[in-house]
């Protein structure tokens, strides 16, 4: 005959730590969410009576504007080429360090990890060096094999392989070493096993590597498609989005729209379509992955 | 709104720091760039001589400065006094974030309205009310390889764009397939912007609520531009790809670029000693004979904030600054160009070899629709001027999408002096 009902002890433990997230996350996404329905602008900034409540013009706008389809476009190009090359270079670097045959495993680990730490820009300074069609190493290389010099950030069709090249070399480390991790937990009596069978290296690879890789591909996979959906960085600092808009990417859109022309509304909107499309997007993924099992 | 409000002022908070409470008087100053860097030397001075007021400078770099203002002025964290590009002036304008400083000016001994260049202060003029004092000017004018020039003929680069354009294709002629005779990045939208106003096009039209690129002046001025990039006289190429210009500039790849002060430094710094006497500047060619061609009025100025509590000392700051004196000392700490004649003169600026072509050119400056939205607008001409030139657009669709897109972009204009009425 308790008088109050009965709290949860453990509510007051995840209090603190809930009422953080409430006050800096959930209240500015809901805040966002109520913004995408507005035409919130520099001038409504200025006073309140010049904002208008549009309903879902914002949306309806995004999806005719052609700036906003260029930018999907160049996102699932930078996802659909950059992600799957970017899980497989880590899994064959992780492979490789794994590997018997491959002394100083822990200098290789830290060199292939580098990338990941180092900051953006400084990797963008040197990239665009490396990059630059005169002077750069690239096209030096390429001058030695006959091939013409190419003007990586210049052209068009050049400037996305560009990047997706750059940002596969600054992220494959950090895959890298989830892959190790989990090649480390696979127990060694299963490969003795296998060998006993008179499984070769490949048929290792495929019947006892990769099954029991399975959990760490998910959690990868996934992890790679949410963070290249928000590709940003790379353009901002490379290319701004040129050339001619074959860089432009779905949060640098966003935040050309909301940082810098202040339309917030508008931006706001944006976020919430990135939203649903990455929720989709990881939503197919695991199912994918759950159906084949 | 109020959740919106309490976010953006969040926001504020989290990147902008709070504006100083303390007791007494002492004035919040931002600066952004190199002027951040160096003010504070100026500062002691003006300490010295208003023994109750304390100057605090507080440093923001260019690239983040526009998003912090607006972020302060959002979360109610404005500095009392701060610097402002004077094409950011009509949006803060808009915004109330700034005071009218016309009685101020009317008051004061030093700061005299009529000593500054004219285009340059009209930047700061909104609606017939002052809002800015200029601190320093900026306009673009030609940056030239006196040697390239001289094999193709010219002493100097000519006065009106027909023959600037016969001087350009023997450059090139002269110069083969990856050398060109000027530099235009696609993302500089000033050159084509200021060819367009020696035209005379208006950019805008009917109360600055509609775009005006179809007009025959601006089609004038585009097709000269394509023309340039069509005769392979200039190269297509974005800011972002140009990884080195002084380098690429010593080199002769491009023999004129369209720049502005900052480079006369740079280039004394950085270009190596042989190419010294190799490099002059010179004001814009024109449509016709009238020398110089108009330029862009440009530059930064210092206002004040309405919700500062010591607008009299930041005034104060203000005068201080605007002394021919310390607009002086300020020029030989950063090479920023003085706003006032009188400067120009004790400086002996008027005779500087590369400053003085700047002096003929900032007689004949303009400044750009005095708009929030200009800046969006600058970035679509970039936008389509580049189509164009990459042959994905013929000029006309080019133009006519550009009025598309701006009319677009000034729907919320339409609206509001509809409201007004």
């Amino acid at each position: 005959m308790n008088p109050l009902p009965r709290i949860n002890p453990a509510l007051w433990f995840i209090a603190p730590a809930l009422s953080v997230i409430v006050v800096f996350f959930f209240l500015p996404v809901v805040a966002a969410f109520l913004l995408s329905f507005t035409d919130f602008d520099i001038y409504a900034l200025g006073n309140p009576d010049y904002l208008r409540f549009v309903g879902f013009d914002n949306y309806l706008r995004l999806f005719q504007d052609p700036l906003f389809w260029v930018a999907l476009r160049n996102t699932l190009y930078f996802v659909l080429v950059g992600g799957p090359l970017s899980v497989g270079v880590s899994l064959g670097a992780a492979l490789l360090i794994n590997s018997r045959l491959v002394r100083f495993k822990g200098f290789f680990r830290a060199v292939f990890f580098l990338p990941v730490v180092t900051t953006l820009v400084a990797v963008a300074v040197v990239w665009r060096y490396l990059y630059h069609p005169r002077h750069g190493l690239f096209n030096y290389a390429l001058g030695f094999l006959g091939i013409d010099p190419i003007d990586w950030l210049g052209d068009p069709a050049w400037a996305m392989p560009a990047l997706i090249l750059m940002a596969v070399w600054k992220n494959f480390g950090f895959n890298m070493i989830i892959f190790m991790a989990g090649l480390q937990s696979i127990p060694t009596h299963l490969y003795e096993a296998a060998r006993i069978d008179g499984a070769n290296a490949w048929q290792q690879f495929r019947y006892v590597t990769l099954p029991m890789l399975t959990p760490t591909f998910v959690f990868v996979t996934l992890i790679t498609l949410i963070g290249y959906f928000q590709f940003f960085a790379e353009p901002y600092v490379m290319t701004q989005g040129g050339p001619a808009k074959s860089t432009l990417s779905i949060v640098l859109f966003m935040y050309e729209e909301g940082f810098r022309w202040w339309n917030l509304g508008y931006a706001a909107a944006v976020a919430f379509v990135l939203f649903a499309i990455i929720a989709a997007a990881s939503w197919v993924q695991l199912w994918l992955q759950r159906r084949s099992q | 709104m109020r959740i919106s409000r309490l976010v953006l002022a969040l926001i504020g908070l989290v990147s902008g720091c709070g504006g100083g409470t303390e007791a007494g008087t002492v004035i919040e100053f931002w600066a952004m760039g190199r002027e951040g860097e160096v003010v504070g030397q100026l500062v002691p001075e003006f300490e010295r001589r208003h023994p109750g007021i304390r100057v605090r400078v507080q440093q923001v770099p260019w690239s983040a400065a526009h998003e912090k203002l607006l972020t302060a002025y959002a979360g109610d964290a404005l500095p009392d006094l701060f610097q402002l590009g004077n094409t950011w002036i009509p949006e803060f304008v808009a915004l109330g974030a700034i005071d009218a400083l016309d009685a101020r000016v009317a008051d004061s001994k030093t700061v005299g309205a009529d000593d500054y260049f004219e285009g340059i202060l009209e930047t700061n003029v909104i609606d017939d009310q002052l809002y800015g004092i200029p601190w320093y000017v900026d306009t673009r004018l030609l940056f030239y390889r006196r040697d390239l020039l001289a094999q193709a003929g010219y002493a100097e680069p000519p006065a009106v764009w027909a023959d600037w354009l016969e001087c350009m294709k023997r450059v090139k002629e002269r110069r083969g397939d990856d050398r060109y005779a000027i530099l235009l990045p696609f993302n500089e939208w000033q050159a084509l912007v200021i060819l367009a106003l020696q035209q005379g096009a208006g950019l805008l039209k009917e109360n600055a609520q509609y775009g005006d690129f179809q007009n025959r002046a601006f089609r004038e001025a585009f097709t000269f531009y394509l023309d340039l990039f069509e005769h392979g006289l200039a190269p297509a190429v974005g800011e972002a790809q140009v990884a080195n210009l002084y380098q690429d500039f010593a080199q002769g790849h491009y023999a004129m670029l369209i720049s502005g002060p900052w480079n006369i430094g740079e280039f004394e710094r950085r270009l190596p000693p042989a190419l010294k006497d190799k490099w002059s500047t010179a004001p814009l060619p024109g449509p016709d004979g009238e020398r110089p061609g108009v330029s862009l009025a440009g530059g930064a100025s210092l206002a004040i904030a309405r919700t500062s509590a010591h607008k009299e000392a930041a005034w104060r700051l203000i005068e201080y600054l605007s002394e021919p004196a310390q607009q002086q000392a300020f020029y030989r700490l950063t090479g920023d160009l003085p706003p006032r004649r009188t400067t120009w003169e004790q400086a002996g600026l008027t005779q500087d070899l590369h400053a003085r072509a700047f002096w003929r050119q900032l007689d004949d400056v303009t400044s750009t629709p005095k708009i929030p939205e200009w800046e969006r607008i600058a970035s679509l001409i970039a936008r389509y001027a580049e189509e164009a030139v990459r042959g994905r657009m013929t000029a006309d669709a080019a133009l006519a999408a550009l009025d598309d897109e701006v009319d677009g972009a000034l729907e919320k204009r339409r609206w509001l002096s509809r409201k007004r009425k």
